[in-house]
């Protein structure tokens, strides 16, 4: 039954809401207000009373080098993001995407690191990227390719690369499930129909298939796009935000309020943050609701 | 003949799925092998190799034991249940709450505000730090328990409303209105016959903000300042500086940290991978 849009029951909702969204706009919208206001002040200590400086902040933040820096490695996370965990998710769903015995085991052991903490995953792969012992230079100095061999999370110029590839390692499961979610809805007999008329593989695959998971694909890239912006435990983990040259929008944001205790200049980059990201959770909602409608729910 | 070469092409291409797939798995993870390894071995075994990689020569086991008494692992791991829990357990009942209004009442702003709880969950988290920071202060909440638990109890209503909404839309809505007939009131069949019919889902919900809620680090990291609250991802966090060059003792106290979400994922896989892919895709 559809929902219609009338007060037809009152007050009652908003007994069951309350709670809940009294609490969600206390610790969720009003704090987002709270970054907007902060934006445009100058606030040296939590204790220290307000100052508005206007547009202060952000005129700081464009002729300020380590910005173009934290903001320049955030396009690069959302680039990699988009670019590698999509079509190597897809990949891997359409590997897993059959009936064959013991299917089930490899999925779930593919899942596995999406349920690890960006601790224990930063932890682990600094091991991997240690210069002298880790697996990483030992693997590439096997194969007698010593040159190559780099001190990865001691170099400005590897670093971002470094930590994006640990996010990337992270984020291809979660694709690949959203794909495979995405397959079941890909009808069999319609691809069967294709390899009568004569479609081959690679023409099955664009031609059918890959119209009808255009909206997982969608769904994929936004939220790829939102997980970039939201990148923070893995460079925290790994540089311990001492390494300036690998920060990103949500570290600087941490490391100029909570280092620097500039909270105003902090909640700039927040605002930032938050703009970039806006576009991408109106695709979602808008996504979310074209489905429904669909659907007929 | 034909028969015979389409039998053989199935054969093949089996074959080339269990070759590819156990490739593949065996390279994804090679990180949590390696891990592992760490873990088992003694510290003159790591410098003297000089290789993190190799197969452990002596297995330590005891190294488990050590992280959990002396470097205060156990500790960890107990703020952490006592984060998670109440904060499962209470954004569960709070955000059923929500979405039973959305999913069941009409009224004007259903919409709209399904659409707040839906962009609020989608938001970079990390510009809440300082307005929560400075919020958790004032109501004299900083360095408690309590201040990171309502804040996941809060942001995670955006996500757990959405999710259960969508799972209430498909209860046939003639079991509310025969409810309704027989004059039983909203709250009764929210507890009594909502609820019970939505256990399978709640159970996906829990299933899934355990291990979020579990493996955050930047909540406890901004409201948590004194070590003997701090939760395990912070711990572990913490041993980077302190014990660099105990790898086997962070490695095994990493792997205690993953064990608790790690079964829990095992056990209830579907509920998992049914949650994550909510909102995203039909189905």
């Amino acid at each position: 039954m559809a929902i219609q849009r009338q007060n037809r029951d009152g007050w009652r909702p908003w007994a069951f809401l309350a709670l809940p969204l009294a609490m969600y706009l206390i610790w969720v919208y009003l704090p987002i207000l709270r970054s907007f206001g902060y934006a445009f002040t100058k606030r040296d200590s939590l204790l220290y009373d307000t100052v508005w400086i206007g547009f202060g902040n952000f005129i700081r933040m464009f002729g300020d080098p380590q910005f173009y820096v934290a903001l320049k490695n955030n396009l690069a996370w959302l680039l990699c993001f988009v670019l590698v965990p999509i079509p190597l998710g897809l990949l891997i769903a359409m590997l897993f995407n059959n009936s064959y015995r013991g299917n089930r085991v490899y999925k779930t052991l593919f899942y596995l690191p999406m349920t690890l903490s960006f601790a224990i995953i930063g932890t682990i792969w600094m091991w991997i990227y240690n210069p002298d012992s880790g697996l990483l230079n030992a693997f590439l100095r096997a194969l007698g390719l010593d040159g190559l061999a780099k001190p990865w999370l001691g170099d400005p110029r590897f670093m971002t690369g470094a930590l994006v590839a640990v996010g990337v390692w992270r984020q291809v499961p979660y694709i690949m499930i959203l794909y495979l979610a995405g397959l079941q809805g890909v009808p069999v007999e319609l691809v069967e129909a294709a390899t009568i008329d004569g479609a081959g593989w690679w023409q099955r695959f664009t031609k059918v298939i890959l119209p009808i998971l255009a909206p997982a694909t969608v769904i994929s890239v936004t939220i790829s796009v939102i997980d970039s912006l939201r990148a923070f435990d893995i460079i925290y983990v790994m540089t311990n935000t001492k390494a300036r040259a690998a920060e990103v929008l949500a570290s600087y944001m941490y490391t100029s309020s909570f280092q620097y205790q500039d909270y105003g200049y902090g909640s700039a980059i927040a605002v930032i943050q938050f703009l970039i990201t806006l576009g991408f959770i109106l695709v979602y909602i808008n996504r979310t609701f074209r489905d429904e409608k669909e659907s007929g729910l | 003949m034909n028969l015979h070469g389409e039998k053989k092409r199935a054969a093949v291409l089996r074959t080339g799925f269990y070759l590819a797939s156990t490739a593949l798995v065996a390279f994804w993870l090679i990180p949590l092998a390696l891990a592992f390894f760490t873990s088992v071995k003694s510290m003159d075994e790591i410098m003297g190799e000089g290789a993190m990689w190799a197969f452990p020569k002596d297995w330590r086991f005891d190294n488990y034991v050590k992280v959990w008494t002396s470097v205060g692992m156990g500790r960890y791991v107990l703020n952490t249940i006592i984060i998670t829990v109440p904060s499962v357990v209470g954004t569960l009942a709070l955000s059923s709450l929500a979405a039973f209004a959305l999913a069941f009442h009409s009224f004007r702003l259903n919409k709209a505000i399904l659409v707040m709880f839906i962009a609020g969950m989608l938001i970079p988290f990390q510009m809440l730090m300082i307005p929560v920071f400075r919020f958790t202060d004032g109501i004299g909440l900083m360095n408690t328990r309590l201040g990171v638990i309502l804040f996941h109890i809060a942001f995670q209503l955006g996500f757990c409303t959405f999710f259960l909404r969508n799972f209430f839309r498909q209860i046939p809505f003639s079991l509310l209105e025969a409810s309704r007939i027989d004059g039983a009131s909203d709250f009764r069949i929210y507890w009594q016959i909502i609820l019970p019919v939505a256990k399978p889902s709640l159970a996906a919900l829990a299933v899934l903000e355990f291990t979020w809620i579990w493996n955050d680090l930047l909540w406890s990291l901004v409201l948590l300042q004194s070590d003997r609250l701090k939760p395990v991802t912070l711990g572990l966090a913490n041993m980077q500086g302190e014990f660099i060059s105990y790898y086997n003792m962070t490695a095994s106290g990493s792997i205690i940290a993953m064990i608790l979400p790690l079964v829990f994922f095992l056990m209830f896989q579907r509920y998992f991978v049914r949650g994550m892919t909510v909102g995203a895709v039909k189905g």
